[in-house]
């Protein structure tokens, strides 16, 4: 690398400095939820993968997801996973140049938390109506 | 030898990874249709959580079940590779690790997606 790249530039101070905002708590679980997402891709193979499997195997799995932690980490994933995608479709607005101002920016980050929240119960709940209209 | 470039020039264009916009908009590509693709998904394991093997089974053999997860796996592992590349190149300094975990992100989405569609075809073909 020639010597021009290196020289010294200012930098922009780290995270700490910053006073504590709704815009910046959105943007660090933005990347934390996508993280845990990642990861978790592997537990919905896992079960596909139970059921074409034999009876046996898909009961293992099935008797797993459907313990008390299991249901934990299915609620929360589900809840992840909706939280990551409003804050999504939040920076696909921002990619159009619309929502950045100071006080539109807060608003987003705040519906992206509460609207996370109502959505991911309003989707348990109507999957719950439905199975049990099955 | 001297470099007469200067740092802006070497960025111009396709950028010094000669790879130009490609991440960025392949993550914006895949974000827009992992939305319907995931709801889907979403719906799909709330509803048949905790049912029963034969029923489950007859639920992911139906063609358009099985076309939409298994387009949500591509789709979301795809994206999620994107994602998980800024992270190491974001927090890993080390040369040799970050090759190392650069690689690991992309083996980990394949054998993901190879699991999920071997086990919707074997389903839908009747295995």
């Amino acid at each position: 690398m020639s010597k021009s790249t290196i020289q010294a530039r200012p930098l922009s101070p780290h995270l700490q400095i910053y006073r504590f905002t709704p815009t910046m708590a959105m943007s660090i679980a933005h990347r934390i939820t996508g993280g845990a997402l990642y990861f978790g891709t592997l537990l919905f193979a896992l079960w596909l993968l139970a059921a074409a499997g034999s009876l046996e195997q898909f009961d293992f799995v099935n008797g797993l997801f459907g313990s008390i932690i299991g249901r934990i980490v299915i609620f929360g994933y589900s809840w992840v996973l909706i939280h990551h995608m409003l804050g999504g479709i939040r920076h696909l607005i921002w990619d159009t140049v619309h929502g950045l101002e100071k006080e539109t920016s807060r608003r987003l980050a705040i519906a992206n938390l509460v609207g996370s929240i109502l959505l991911t119960l309003v989707i348990w709940v109507a999957a719950w109506a439905i199975r049990g209209g099955l | 030898m001297a470099d007469m470039r200067t740092p802006l020039n070497k960025v111009r264009g396709l950028g010094s990874a000669r790879g130009g916009t490609e991440h960025f908009w392949r993550q914006r590509l895949t974000a827009v249709s992992n939305i319907p693709l995931m709801l889907f998904f979403f719906g799909f394991v709330a509803v048949y959580a905790g049912a029963p093997y034969e029923e489950v089974r007859a639920a992911l053999a139906q063609p358009v079940v099985a076309l939409l997860i298994g387009l949500a796996f591509i789709s979301v592992l795809y994206h999620m590779r994107l994602g998980m590349q800024v992270i190491i190149e974001d927090y890993v300094h080390d040369e040799g690790w970050k090759i190392a975990l650069i690689i690991l992100n992309t083996f980990f989405p394949i054998v993901v997606g190879a699991i999920a569609l071997y086990a919707l075809l074997r389903i839908a073909f009747g295995g």
